[in-house]
């Protein structure tokens, strides 16, 4: 008796939700523009919100870009779900009549990739382009963020979710949008192990993706020494971030980088420091993420939710070195 | 068109989330009751008793929630001495929501000195985590976790697929020693095991191709010492990448601890440790 008043009120949250899950198909065919910030001519950032990447209620977390050429638009990161593609795409086409002709995605996390579809279905289709390394991880990772969104519920496989990628990125790749050209960089495994960084040089303005975090916690899901040596390259002279105006994977687009870069430096070198101090003090891995939960978190958002996971992956690391 | 399609596939998804979330909230109150559980209890078990909890017996430390989807530290600790006449034969590690939920099956002996392990591994989604001890004589203890999922862009694959290859098979064999680096004869030192290796689970497809990549991981383990055996392991991909396990043996004089890994491609990787206890 209980099972069927259970299967009675599922029944009814069910046409509950499709009743509104239709009133937002339709409102996606009127879909509401994300708000953009015109950095420089013909370059625009949409700043996420600061939370945790959720399928349901936390899709719009990551900063998102596009940038307009002579030509077309290369779109730089689309968001954490296909509506907030699709909201960026109205943003685009707010802003200019001018063809996308590239997506660019700065690595694997569903809060930068999962707006894709939104920009697949376009006539003519963009190309696709991500750092080489990408395709494995997402392939190792899509199954996960798929349960995240609820399909092994149910659902049809093969859904357009993860358009393929035509242009992959080993070192670096110049692209050109007619007057605006656009250098990628593929880094060594950082912040994932598929960082690609998008320098725009006509217009004075690079997207760093996750390499860089400003308020939001910088999360380690790559190799921490691998992040911090990263950070070198792009802080150093020959990094190309002099007199640009930067803009992080979260937080607010900055010209005062250096500070940023100080801020997540300091946070990542404390937890590399103090981590090796506890595995050379013979210290397991339970305790030592416990004993440094409160350590460095001052000043940062969402550490509740990742300055944990980051001891437990730098411990996973550190305790290799020699 | 092809956006609301796509819009409308994606919705469909979502509905799966309240259900799910049904099931798992009855699942956190009742242990005992979850459907895998159930079936690895039944093939495993048959229809024999199982004392839980025991907390003289055995118990298990993980936390509340799996921070990074992929490493899941947890340790398993026993309450009782391995003696001759009375000891733990075996640990079962069972994660009830994996893919594949016994995810190892540990083999003591007296010689082991405590049946404790420590390891970490990967947790798919909300779930149960139990270890079910069995006695020489057969009886059985359980004790039970139940962890939540990792939130945001955590998964349980590794960081660094390239690395995990490039360092395949490289080895950390240590043992935890006083300041004079000896051990003490008649008193459980602890070990510990690191083994380099990407314990892929051949649950990840290419987008493009549809193919799976092939399932590779660390299956065996063979710890000896002075020729004793005092841990064996069959364990499978819910162990994390780059294995990692922290247990004990009894030291007794000269001897050498050895360790014997065997991976699903058969590769054979080996390091060994001179014991000489105080």
């Amino acid at each position: 008796m209980a099972v069927r008043t259970l299967r009675a009120s599922r029944a009814g949250i069910l046409v509950t939700v499709l009743a509104v899950l239709a009133g937002a198909a339709g409102e996606l065919l009127a879909t509401q523009p994300l708000p953009v910030d015109e950095l420089g001519p013909g370059v625009f950032v949409h700043q996420g919100r600061h939370q945790p990447w959720a399928a349901t209620d936390a899709d719009d977390v990551a900063n998102l870009g596009f940038v307009v050429g002579s030509d077309c638009v290369a779109v730089i990161d689309t968001g954490g779900s296909p509506a907030t593609g699709a909201a960026l795409l109205a943003s685009i086409r707010a802003a200019t009549p001018r063809p996308v002709c590239y997506v660019i995605n700065t690595h694997v996390h569903p809060d930068h990739i999962l707006g894709n579809p939104a920009f697949a279905a376009l006539e003519p289709r963009p190309r696709f382009v991500a750092h080489a390394r990408l395709p494995a991880s997402l392939a190792a990772r899509a199954p996960f963020y798929l349960h995240a969104l609820g399909r092994d519920t149910g659902a049809t496989a093969g859904a357009p979710a993860f358009p393929a990628y035509e242009i992959l990125v080993d070192d670096s790749l110049t692209l050109e949008l007619g007057d605006v050209r656009l250098h990628l960089r593929a880094w060594q495994t950082a912040h994932t192990d598929n960082d690609l960084s998008v320098h725009v040089p006509e217009r004075g303005v690079v997207f760093l993706g996750d390499l860089l975090f400003s308020t939001h916690l910088p999360v380690i899901d790559g190799r921490l020494l691998g992040w911090l040596a990263v950070m070198d390259a792009l802080s150093g002279p020959n990094g190309g971030l002099a007199g640009h105006l930067v803009v992080p994977g979260h937080g607010h687009p900055t010209s005062e980088w250096a500070h940023a870069f100080a801020r997540q430096h300091e946070y990542l070198a404390l937890v590399r420091d103090r981590t090796r101090q506890a595995i050379a003090e013979g210290r397991g891995i339970a305790e030592t993420v416990e004993a440094l939960a409160g350590t460095g978190i001052k000043g940062w958002l969402l550490a509740d939710d990742f300055h944990r996971r980051n001891l437990t992956a730098a411990f996973a690391e550190l305790e290799w070195e020699d | 068109m092809n956006t609301l399609r796509s819009l409308l596939l994606w919705c469909t998804l979502l509905l799966g989330l309240p259900g799910t979330g049904l099931a798992q909230q009855a699942a956190a109150d009742d242990a005992e009751a979850n459907a895998t559980w159930q079936q690895v209890r039944k093939a495993m078990f048959q229809g024999r008793d199982i004392t839980s909890p025991a907390p003289d017996v055995i118990s298990i430390e993980a936390p509340d929630r799996a921070q990074d989807a992929a490493i899941v530290p947890l340790s398993i600790r026993t309450h009782i001495d391995q003696r001759a006449e009375r000891y733990i034969e075996k640990l079962y590690l069972v994660i009830d929501n994996n893919p594949s939920p016994v995810g190892a099956v540990f083999h003591f002996t007296p010689a082991s000195g405590r049946a404790d392990i420590e390891t970490r591994v990967r947790i798919e989604a909300y779930t149960h985590v139990r270890a079910i001890a069995q006695m020489n004589d057969g009886e059985l203890f359980m004790t039970t976790r139940f962890v939540k999922a990792s939130g945001g862009c955590s998964a349980p694959p590794g960081k660094d697929i390239t690395a995990a290859l490039a360092n395949l098979g490289k080895m950390r064999f240590r043992v935890e020693a006083a300041a004079d680096g000896k051990v003490e004869a008649g008193k459980p030192a602890l070990a510990q095991l690191m083994i380099s290796h990407p314990n892929n689970s051949g649950l990840a497809m290419d987008q493009l191709t549809r193919l799976y990549t092939p399932a590779y991981f660390v299956r065996h383990i063979q710890v000896s010492y002075a020729g004793e055996p005092v841990l064996r392991a069959e364990v499978d991909f819910s162990i994390s990448e780059n294995p990692n396990f922290r247990f004990y043996f009894l030291p007794h004089g000269e001897g050498e601890l050895k360790a014997e890994v065997i991976d699903t491609n058969d590769l054979r990787f080996e390091s060994a440790l001179k014991i000489s206890p105080r």
